[in-house]
């Protein structure tokens, strides 16, 4: 049996194995701290901050941090709440996100994201930057205007021997995924496949099949999401 | 060995690039120098180029891009026979660099951002590049050039279009100090205004060397914690409990290096350091590494001060024949220590230590997730320290003259002195080393500033001051900085020349990973924009004030603070903004249907009937 550590989350005494990260040690307890650039299973890297917490008073982001003995963490403040929206908000507009025709709407981690969080409008200037499609590939295509540059692709994604297919390019506001054009034959259907589904929103899409799922048998049509963790709504 | 001073550009050849692929053992960690490399030789690295590097470092090619898109000064397309990268930072358009701007554009007939048609010349703009003391000031294959007039750039051009080598286009004369020596040859000034009792009293060649042979390494430790000292790139870290914790931390190698990245705008302090006393701070990193067992240092050494290069490898040399590098240091079986050089490539955010070690890597410079922190992962994942070029200069006194001599600077909460860049409207721009303690008003009658409408202390990332917080006193629990202090008197414009200079600053240097860093500082612009064309009311001003704390969110310094410039001002200079809003009006749209429709209108050539 794993030591167990103490710890509270918005004064709710809480206790998780040692070596869990705060997100997965909440869980534990039933408690959802929203992410969207975390992937299970793999070397978390903190690129969207959605998953902010205070802990002993500082901002930390929950899916790089471990858990330790006695942390007072702030979850569901009034502040974090906020700034969780902020976030969610300058997503959608730093982006061109026109959820009707998209896709993935129903099964998009930031679209159920902001039905959690109760975005019914937008503080925000839309920006709509020019963005393209990259059709290039055969397998898949990459719509950068729904990009979140989350980096799941990046990280989840590689060859047998471990190269990249997915990568950053640029940096700041330029920033964009770009996949690998010499790599393209060992982009197998089971990883396109996969690829797809990392994709927290309709970025990365299968070619030669669309809207496969319909709507109402879509991922988050009847329950929030993160519903699995904290049963909020039976 | 590259060459330092790039004359004439080569033409491509792919047996360039795999030699010097070959020099660095075709290692994936040594990306940066071979990008470098190629950059300075070829003058950009090309498609077929980063598919070489991909297939010999066995790398996917989308991650030599991955590093190759993230630096400023590398290029994907030629930048011209000669590449003219010209600091845009604030305190350079306040010196007139707007002007030698247009006057590069009319005497070379093509705009910045763009190379002649010819090929020949290549403009191109670039953040603060330590010089704001003898602005404005260009980077010309790899030669600085200060204090440069409209006149001055139309000769320049016209060298350019006879054909001249840049280093024989009538450099004026060279600066003072080692700027003059053979090895630099530059017309860089040092300015070094005020010599204070730690860096820049007498220093005598490895003295602390000769000490700490007959030390323990955990008493070489103990002195430096005794003395207080703390970490002078900004963040105020204390150096000795650095160096313990890396000392401490499991690890079959460790690793120091030094950060000479001082990418700040305002910053300039190393760039003197390092052209005075370059032993001084390989000193410094000597010492550290004997202390924390560390055989091997790394100066990590912006690309802007590239024309140090052949200077520093040369002050090497030196100190290897004076047996205080290599091995058995100082007589002392088993003290080996040695020190190479790895430069960036323009990049602001590499100055945070984990982002440095990335890019030391030859990664992008973006930070990483701590913990862990570099003292136990660092670079290779070995326990490292990264410690500020004025730090490591320090800790060579403080071995030498002891801990008590050291804290008798200073105040109680802040040992010893700071080495300050002062920069903007004063009588003296240049380097100032003071004791901590010393308030706003000294400082402005140090340098002779007069008529002072407000001070950023601490570069963009610092705050903005008003003239009734001058009191304020420069120590870690009032006024921490490392060292960018910027003057501006009652002529200038703060939200439209300097504020807003700043953000587009930190909007162009994010990496770009965090998203409030990447998207929300674009808002803010968008917002103080607002108000400048004067379509802002009362609620966007309270606006800015209320996103403020979630760029605390961001994973590192550089988010924390890229809204600074905007949330200092407005706490400070309120009166400022609430002079360019609409008053009698509660809201605001901002949208301009003229604006809007122009492309339109310009396309269809038809106006709307409104």
């Amino acid at each position: 049996m794993a030591e167990l550590i103490k710890f509270t989350i918005d004064n709710q005494d809480c206790l998780a194995e040692k070596g869990l990260y705060i997100v997965e040690a909440a869980a534990k307890n039933n408690i959802y701290i929203p992410t969207l650039c975390n992937i299970p299973g793999v070397k978390p890297r903190g690129a969207c901050r959605i998953c902010s917490v205070r802990v002993n008073g500082k901002l930390m982001s929950a899916c790089t941090t471990p858990i330790a003995d006695n942390m007072k963490i702030e979850n569901n403040t009034p502040e974090i709440v906020e700034m969780r929206k902020i976030i969610l908000e300058t997503l959608f507009v730093s982006g061109n996100h026109f959820c009707p025709a998209c896709e993935r709407s129903g099964s998009c981690d930031l679209q159920a994201l902001a039905y959690r969080f109760g975005i019914l409008n937008q503080r925000f200037p839309y920006q709509f930057p020019s963005k393209s499609i990259d059709a290039s590939h055969p397998k898949i295509m990459k719509d950068h205007d729904r990009c979140i540059l989350c980096k799941r692709c990046i990280r989840g994604i590689k060859t047998e021997d471990g190269k990249s297919f997915f990568a950053y390019k640029k940096r700041g506001q330029t920033l964009e995924i770009s996949i690998d054009t010499e790599l393209t034959s060992q982009l197998t259907d089971e990883l396109a496949i996969k690829a797809a589904n990392l994709c927290p929103v309709g970025a990365i899409l299968l070619k030669e099949r669309g809207y496969n799922i319909p709507i109402g048998k879509r991922q988050y049509d009847l329950t929030p999401i993160g519903n699995e963790i904290d049963h909020l709504e039976k | 060995m590259s060459p330092l001073i790039n004359i004439f550009k080569k033409k491509s050849s792919t047996s360039n690039v795999q030699s010097i692929i070959d020099k660095y053992n075709k290692d994936q960690t040594r990306l940066m120098d071979i990008l470098i490399d190629i950059q300075a030789e070829i003058g950009y690295i090309s498609n077929e180029s980063a598919s070489l590097i991909a297939n010999q470092l066995k790398i996917s090619k989308v991650d030599v891009e991955q590093t190759l898109s993230f630096y400023h000064f590398f290029s994907q397309k030629e930048t011209g026979k000669y590449t003219i990268y010209l600091n845009d930072s604030a305190v350079a358009e306040m010196m007139g660099r707007n002007e030698v701007a247009k006057a590069f554009e009319e005497a070379a007939g093509s705009k910045f951002g763009e190379v002649t048609k010819d090929g020949k010349i290549g403009l191109f703009n670039t953040s603060c590049i330590g010089m704001n003391d003898q602005e404005p000031a260009a980077i010309i294959n790899g030669v600085i050039f200060t204090r440069i007039t409209p006149y001055r750039a139309k000769e320049i051009i016209q060298d350019m279009k006879n054909g001249k080598a840049v280093n024989e286009m009538g450099l004026q004369s060279f600066g003072d100090g080692n700027n003059s020596s053979n090895y630099i040859q530059s017309m860089v000034s040092n300015n070094i205004r005020r010599k204070g009792p730690v860096i820049f009293s007498d220093y005598n060649l490895g003295k602390s060397i000769k000490k700490i042979v007959n030390m323990k390494p955990t008493d070489v430790i103990r002195d430096v914690k005794a003395s207080n000292v703390r970490g002078r790139g900004g963040a105020g870290f204390p150096t000795g409990m650095k160096w313990e914790f890396c000392r401490n931390a499991a690890g079959d190698q460790r690793y120091i290096f030094c950060n000479a990245d001082e990418g700040e705008p305002g910053t300039f302090k190393d760039r003197v350091i390092l052209t005075e006393l370059p032993k001084l701070i390989f000193e410094g990193m000597t010492v550290a590494g004997y202390a924390v067992g560390a055989t091997e240092g790394i100066l990590y050494l912006r690309y802007e001060y590239k024309y140090l290069q052949k200077y520093l490898e040369q002050v090497l040399e030196e100190l290897k024949t004076a047996n205080l590098l290599g091995t058995n240091i100082g007589g002392k079986n088993g003290f080996n220590f040695n020190i190479r050089i790895q430069f960036g490539a323009g990049a602001y955010v590499c100055g945070e230590e984990s982002a440095l070690i990335e890019s030391a890597e030859g990664k992008r410079g973006e930070p990483r997730d701590r913990p862990p922190f570099p003292v136990e992962q660092g670079y290779l994942n070995k326990p490292t320290v990264v410690n500020n070029v004025e730090t490591l200069c320090s800790v060579v006194k403080i071995i030498t003259e002891g801990p008590n001599w050291y804290k008798s600077f200073g105040t109680k909460d802040s040992a010893g002195t700071k080495v300050l860049s002062i920069s903007g409207d004063c009588m003296n721009p240049g380097i100032y080393e003071i004791e901590w303690g010393f308030n706003i008003n000294d400082i402005l009658k140090m340098v002779g500033a007069n008529d002072v409408q407000a001070v950023q202390v601490g570069g963009p990332s610092g705050a903005l001051i008003a003239p009734t917080e001058f009191d304020r006193i420069l120590c870690y629990s009032d006024l921490s900085t490392g060292g960018s202090i910027i003057i501006f008197n009652s002529k200038r414009d703060l939200l439209k020349n300097v504020v807003l200079n700043f953000m587009d600053f930190f909007i162009e240097e994010s990496c770009g990973s965090c998203v409030p860093c990447r998207c929300l500082t674009v808002l803010f612009r968008e917002k103080l924009l607002k108000i400048l064309k004067g379509n802002g009311v009362m609620q966007d001003i309270d606006d800015m004030i209320s996103w403020g704390p979630t760029m605390l969110s961001n994973r590192c310094g550089l988010g924390h603070t890229a809204a600074n410039p905007i949330l200092t001002s407005i706490k400070n200079f309120r009166p400022l903004y609430e002079s360019k809003i609409q008053q009698n009006k509660l809201f605001d749209s901002g949208f301009n249907l003229q604006e809007a429709i122009a492309e339109c209108c310009e396309a269809t050539g038809r106006q709307p009937i409104l």
